[in-house]
């Protein structure tokens, strides 16, 4: 190819090998300073690595509500899941939304998994509502039908407490959620309350029939619908208590199932008297003067109002009336009885706690009221051990590839090899103190998914190279000595890499933005590695070509510097020799 | 140097070289019969959709000792469930229970590990709710379909629009290939493999881009010259880019394999396994559309257009002419991608 094009002058860096070769020099030292300085040396481990569970949580757009899944919403619900799951003692636990509508809870090994879930899954709409009727969970002749319909719905929970403990309500399991009281904070007369509630609900309680009917207070013909429904109730079935009350506004009467004990017990109950936004706080604790567990509660002046008017009521009223139901999601979670009106804002429950329970219900208290309900769309759980064997199938599934393509660019392109070997570890070095010290910037946990993308990025990274050298050969196959072809080849395979390195981007951009979870750790590296793709090849391999095309072994073809124009089939130089009588014998020519 | 690398100084030169726009046609057929075997495999047998797209649960244990019968059996005693039981390299069991619900997987779980005798917290559990696949798959739609969107405004920005109609066609060869290959094999469909099948839309590409750029420099002034028609300038790109994309294409399955040989081997089942199957099978489609697919439907795109069916006439005209001179047009051989400077009618081919 005769002279007019030589010219291509290379610009900027192409020019400065030094300069380009300095900055990314600075670029990796100051990473790994910083690397270092923060002493965040390794990336941080997602739970699929290090162990732990991982739960992603769907908001539920319900009819009538469908706007409620908006933003502001979803933040308030991360904060509360976040307070609730690191109010069980955990703070390494994260919370994090991810798309519009998927929120992603990641607690850490060395935590009870299920207490987490259950902190984390009722992600529910807190209520107190009067109680108007209470029957035992079951409808009457409960022993036939009970145990096969928990199973018929894959329930384990209620079969093995159906099947041991249904027959007899042991005085010592029903004390512990039944007979609670509640009274005034602070003040704290709470000592005869308990007692007298305890025997009377566990009378109710052994009755085991719809009995309470004589508190039917209305001719009402709906109140009437809803005694015949909860006459029919049956609390033990998992189907009908995940619908019963569902769509129910907070403004009417509803029924509700709940646990007491080891028992399922079912309600009616009156509309809301306050809700669970109304409570300022509450906690499970100590009370100095009994020494027993209890609830305290503090609510805000609406809830202070509200409350103090409803328990006013309620305390005028007979065994059950005289009780007030805590709904969470539907579900009663506590049903302590009223003696007196509390005013000032500040209750307390007391009765047959222990720590667990007390912290439980004052946790639920506190966070229980989310905007937004949510279901659980998947749970992972995974063992260190776990964690740790894929982590090392991970690296040596990344060992193992990076030999192979380093043996295959050794066979192939000799000398070369070497070149894209060191950008290929650049370019490692970039993408892992980067990725360390995003798991502090941004909190970036390296997961699987990451780690493969990884690996297959050694591909992505390992063809740029590619491209430039079968360039540089095309180049030489010209007849063109090694500079000229060194400096003609690069703004080709540049243009070539941009292109090929802006699809890959684009793909792995398009992949972040629509998914959720893993697949954007994947995404993620993916993208991060293809943009320093480019910077390597920018700043680090077209740079050192230059400068190893100044040497006697490069440019003078050795057989093993991957460029010998012998066997790259050159056709003899296009011109003079007039730089080939400096470095070289003219080997080239082969004629 | 390798046997290879002869063989691309040779296919540079134009020395050797298969016609492969001449016989696209024998490709397309080739590729058609492949995509009709993968929509009937798809319309007959369907995908073996894994437990993510179904809701149920995965339970992986360490060693236990018992026979995968023995698993079986227990686990479906514990879940009430069809249970899939699988042991792996580590002498673990991998338990597959579909239709569980996340909240009773729980105390499956606790069951399981004492029937096994294994400790609890040892057991992996992973719970999916039966709509997680579905909105994974249906994230992936919609990103293959914002990205699909993006890449032909962008091809057709950086190439031209046949480019872009050609890569999109090879694409959508490659996800079908793909898909089909899972119908046919019945490979599970998990999460993982649409992440594969998500990272295969811009590997494909990759390979296609580097073809078609090899394509773009070589007809960039082809009205200028008369020796070579667009079909020839094409298959002379194919094959000058052939070793490179030979070359990317083993390059970027080889980590690929790695991963699929460590995640199969070492692991049994799972993530690791499911994206790198995924991809390598959509890798190994992606190389042979951008060179069998591709730029022969470039070809076909680009020969209607008035200037190459002039260029045609113009080209082969002046062969009849060297014919009738008794000089064979044969002879001539381009000495690299850029017709204009073949036109200023050096010919050192010739001179070897």
């Amino acid at each position: 190819m005769a002279a007019p094009k030589k010219g291509r002058r290379p610009t900027g860096a192409q020019g400065r090998p030094g300069r380009a070769l300095a900055i990314i020099l600075i670029a990796m030292v100051a990473l790994t300073a910083g690397m270092f300085i923060s002493k965040q040396t390794t990336p941080r481990l997602g739970i699929d690595l290090a162990g732990g569970t991982s739960i992603t949580l769907k908001a539920k757009s319900e009819p009538g509500k469908e706007n409620a899944v908006n933003e502001t919403n979803m933040n308030t619900a991360v904060g509360i899941i976040e307070r609730r799951v690191n109010g069980l003692g955990v703070s390494e636990a994260e919370v994090q939304t991810q798309g519009r509508d998927h929120i992603i809870v990641n607690i850490p090994k060395g935590m009870n998994e299920k207490q987490a879930r259950e902190q984390v899954g009722t992600t529910a709409q807190l209520y107190f509502r009067p109680v108007i009727a209470f029957a035992d969970g079951a409808p009457a002749a409960p022993e036939g039908t009970q145990s096969p319909s928990p199973s018929a719905s894959g329930s384990g929970a209620p079969k093995a407490q159906d099947g041991k403990t249904s027959p007899s309500a042991t005085p010592s399991s029903s004390a512990t959620s039944q007979g609670r009281a509640l009274s005034e904070g602070l003040k704290a007369p709470n000592a005869p309350t308990p007692t007298p509630s305890a025997s009377e609900s566990k009378k109710a309680d052994d009755k085991a029939a719809p009995s309470p009917s004589a508190s039917a207070p209305a001719p009402d013909p709906a109140a009437a619908d809803l005694q015949a429904k909860f006459a029919a109730l049956d609390c033990t079935n998992e189907e009908q208590r995940a619908a019963v009350g569902k769509g129910v506004k907070p403004t009417d009467p509803t029924l509700a199932c709940g646990q007491r004990g080891e028992q399922w017990g079912k309600w009616i109950l009156g509309p809301a008297a306050v809700e669970g936004k109304d409570v300022k706080s509450a906690k499970g604790e100590i009370d100095p003067q009994s020494g027993q567990w209890i609830v305290t509660m503090n609510f805000n002046d609406h809830g202070a109002d509200a409350f103090a008017k409803v328990t006013g009521e309620l305390a005028a009223k007979q065994m059950p009336q005289n009780q007030f139901a805590i709904v969470l999601d539907g579900d009663v979670i506590s049903d302590p009885s009223v003696s007196t009106a509390i005013t000032g804002g500040n209750a307390q429950i007391s009765g047959g706690f222990n720590q667990q329970s007390a912290q439980d219900l004052g946790n639920m208290l506190s966070y229980g009221a989310l905007p937004l309900s949510f279901q659980e769309d998947s749970v992972t759980t995974v063992t260190a051990a776990l964690g740790g064997e894929q982590l090392r199938a991970g690296l040596i599934a990344g060992a193992i590839g990076l030999l192979l393509v380093v043996v295959y660019l050794l066979v192939y392109y000799r000398g070369l090899a070497f070149i894209a070997i060191v950008s290929l570890l650049v370019s490692a070095i970039l993408t892992y103190t980067i990725m360390a010290l995003l798991g502090k910037g941004i909190g970036f946990a390296l997961n699987l998914p990451a780690v493969c993308g990884a690996i297959v990025a050694i591909g992505i990274t390992a063809d740029s190279f590619i491209v430039y050298f079968e360039r540089i050969r095309d180049e030489i196959r010209e007849g063109r000595t090694l500079r000229p072809a060194v400096e003609r080849a690069w703004p080709r395979a540049r243009r070539t890499i941009l292109v090929s390195d802006f699809v890959s981007f684009l793909a792995a951009a398009v992949l972040f933005i629509v998914t959720v979870g893993k697949v954007q750790g994947f995404a993620f590296t993916l993208g991060l590695t293809t943009l320093l793709d480019v910077v390597v090849v920018f700043l680090f391999t077209k740079p050192v070509m230059t400068l190893l095309a100044r040497t006697k072994f490069f440019a003078s073809g050795h057989p093993w510097s991957g460029l010998d124009p012998k066997r790259l089939g050159a056709k003899p130089p296009l011109r003079s020799s007039r730089r080939t009588a400096a470095p070289a014998p003219v080997e080239a020519k082969e004629a | 140097m390798s046997k290879l690398g002869d063989l691309g100084a040779k296919l540079y030169r134009g020395e050797v070289g298969y016609d492969f726009v001449g016989k696209r046609f024998l490709w397309y057929g080739v590729s058609i019969l492949i995509t009709i075997t993968a929509i009937v495999a798809l319309a007959v047998q369907g995908l073996n959709m894994g437990i993510e797209f179904k809701g149920g649960a995965v339970f992986t244990t360490p060693k236990t000792g018992l026979s995968v019968a023995k698993v079986t059996e227990a686990a479906e005693e514990a879940s009430g469930h069809d249970a899939i039981v699988q042991e792996l390299g580590t002498g673990g069991m991998r338990i597959q229970i579909s239709g569980l619900d996340t909240d009773a997987a729980t105390d499956v779980k606790k069951v399981l590990a004492t029937d096994l005798k294994v400790t609890e917290a040892d057991i992996n559990a992973d719970l999916v709710g039966p709509s997680w696949g579905e909105q994974i798959a249906n994230k992936a739609w919609t990103g293959l379909g914002v990205f699909m969107v993006l890449v032909v405004i962008y091809l057709a920005i950086a190439f031209e629009w046949r480019m872009a109609v050609a890569a999109l066609i090879a694409l959508i060869h490659d996800l079908t290939i793909t898909v089909g290959v899972y119908a046919l094999v019945g490979f599970e469909v998990t999460p993982g493999t649409v992440i594969g099948l998500l990272t295969i839309l811009g590997y494909s590409l990759y390979d296609t881009v580097v073809v078609f750029d090899g394509l773009k420099e070589g007809s960039k002034d082809i009205t200028k010259q008369t020796r070579y028609t667009f079909s020839e300038i094409a298959n002379r790109s194919i094959n000058g880019t052939l070793v490179r994309s030979i070359n990317t294409t083993v390059v970027a399955l080889l980590p690929v394999a790695a991963l699929l040989f460590i995640g199969g081997g070492f692991l049994g089942a799972g993530m690791l396994n499911d994206i790198s199957l995924s991809l390598f099978v959509g890798l190994a489609a992606g190389a042979y559309s951008s060179i069998f697919i591709a730029t022969p439907l470039v070809v076909d795109l680009k020969e209607r257009e008035p200037a190459m069916k002039a260029l045609k006439k113009r080209v082969l005209a002046k062969r009849a002419a060297a014919a009738a001179k008794g000089e064979s047009p044969d002879e001539a051989e381009v000495s690299d991608g850029e017709p204009q400077v073949v036109s200023q009618g050096r010919q050192p081919g010739r001179r070897r």
